[in-house]
């Protein structure tokens, strides 16, 4: 299964991804659980809201991130652990 | 002691008295509570055989208020708290359960509902969504005729179910369900994950029970046998893997009774050092069995939550490594698990010091090898358990 640009991300559903101050960190709570994301994790996560395409993620962060070449591989790596964890669908 | 006043641990401003009072670690060592379990009730409709509750609860005190319940969740919450999980007993008999919710969602949690589903309503399931609960756990811990009456396609008890079921999953909510596993039901267990996997569980937890409160008592009747658990096992991984290949989104999360390890579990990750138990009546445990231990507990009416998670005596009676005595005290194996369970160590040795009895290189081991070996011939206890049932079956078909 390889990654479409074109698709949207959305979280599934039951799960949501929220800072948590005490953490100084973002994270991911589902059923029961929780992850704590790194830096770019947390970047990359909050900009899934069900509307941007990978694409378009892509371009806001390479926009944030000038210079830093590997943004693009960064995002499809999460994009497919992530589809993979079931923490999101893509459609 | 009345509460140091900041709502950031700083030692370094605070007279030297306060860190004796503590007896315990340093707080930067010592973990945040994720965890809120509220135990909101012990009452319940149901009375399983195996159920984790205190033996005596019956006699304990009075349930904390709406008020009292949401000072206690804002507190936690502060501290770090992201998760709560509503359980009981049953928790939907208390009335206040919405608002509870809606108090939780507003201060950030991901709130979980743990329920036996009786008593649950189509018209609950969307009063609970529209307070913000994020997620519904259903136990199937009926009693034994009612899981059994399931398995067998039994289409009254199914159809209960899966229209509750169906409801839970047609509010959007993800569906966790807990079924508890014994010996009179392991060998079921395909029947009970197809059920699972046609009501759309998100995740399945097969949990072998634990040996607590009600289940110690009658462990004759429930520890499967070792040929029992490895079969289930067996069968649960096959699932696994045809639900990996069509890339099937239930996740199977199978719990093994101890009884067959030769190291105990790292019991609540750690004493004091992620979970907080508030009861029915305000006292909070570092784990929900620990009531039972001969320890004295802080009670939320009298104490704040920074007060009891970092400086009571009740929550750093085990934390660390400093209370253990020999084996765990030289063992190099004491960081991944804590020297086990204080409460299995409490209930089988009489001292909830010790090692717990499940670690092979406990000297009260023998206790574990004894009831292994008494699992294999247990039948006498099957009648006692089946009495209850009835009785059981009886409460629940009046209701
Ligand atoms: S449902 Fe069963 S296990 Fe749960 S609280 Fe009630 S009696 Fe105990
Ligand atoms: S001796 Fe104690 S610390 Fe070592 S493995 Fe056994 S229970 Fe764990």
């Amino acid at each position: 299964m390889s990654l479409d640009r074109q698709q949207v991300p959305a979280w599934r559903p039951g799960y949501r991804f929220q800072y948590e101050p005490a953490q100084k960190g973002h994270v991911l709570l589902y059923p029961e659980g929780m992850i704590k994301l790194n830096e770019s994790a947390s970047l990359i996560g909050g900009l899934i809201d069900g509307q941007r395409s990978v694409a378009q993620i892509i371009t806001d962060l390479e926009q944030q991130f000038p210079g830093v070449p590997e943004v693009a591989d960064d995002i499809e790596q999460f994009m497919e652990v992530a589809r993979a964890e079931h923490w999101i669908t893509l459609a | 002691m009345p509460n140091t006043g900041s709502p950031s641990p700083d030692p370094s401003g605070q007279p030297a008295c306060v860190e004796h009072v503590g007896a315990g670690l340093p707080r930067d060592q010592v973990g945040l509570p994720l965890w809120l379990l509220a135990e909101l009730t012990y009452r319940c409709p149901l009375q399983c055989p195996y159920c984790s509750n205190p033996l005596d609860f019956a006699q304990q005190g009075k349930e904390l208020s709406t008020e009292q319940w949401f000072k206690v969740m804002a507190e936690a919450r502060e501290m770090g708290a992201a998760q709560i999980g509503f359980s009981g007993g049953e928790p939907l008999v208390r009335q206040d359960l919405a608002e509870l919710i809606g108090e939780a969602r507003r201060l950030g949690y991901y709130t979980n509902l743990i329920t036996s589903g009786i008593g649950l309503t189509e018209q609950k399931i969307a009063a609970f969504k529209h307070a913000g609960l994020d997620h519904i756990q259903i136990s199937f811990q009926a009693s034994d005729e009612q899981v059994n009456n399931l398995l067998a396609g039994s289409k009254k008890a199914f159809a209960q179910k899966l229209e509750m079921a169906r409801a839970v999953k047609a509010h959007g909510y993800p569906m966790v369900l807990n079924f508890v596993t014994h010996r009179h039901n392991i060998d079921k267990i395909d029947r009970i994950i197809e059920l699972c996997i046609a009501l759309e569980a998100d995740f399945v937890e097969l949990a072998t029970c634990q040996f607590y409160g009600w289940a110690h008592l009658n462990r004759l009747g429930l520890l499967p046998t070792r040929e029992q658990l490895e079969r289930a096992e067996r069968v649960t991984n096959e699932y696994r893997a045809k639900l990996k290949a069509e890339g099937h989104p239930c996740k199977l999360i199978f719990v093994t009774p101890d009884y067959y390890e030769e190291r105990p579990k790292a019991c609540m990750n750690g004493w004091g050092s992620l979970f907080l138990t508030i009861t029915p009546d305000g006292t909070a445990l570092p784990c929900h069995g620990a009531r039972q231990l001969p320890v004295q507990f802080p009670n939320v009416r009298d104490h704040d939550l920074q007060h009891i998670w970092y400086d009571s005596f009740g929550f750093n009676r085990f934390r660390g490594f400093d209370w253990m005595p020999e084996p765990c005290r030289s063992c190099d194996e004491k960081e991944k698990d804590f020297g086990g369970c204080r409460c299995q160590a409490f209930m089988l040795t009489g001292d909830a010091s010790k090692a717990d009895p499940v670690c092979a290189k406990s000297p009260d081991h023998g206790i574990i090898l004894k009831a292994r070996e008494e699992a294999e011939h247990a039948t006498l206890e099957i009648e006692q358990m089946t009495f209850r049932n009835e009785r059981n079956a009886h409460v629940i078909a009046r209701g």
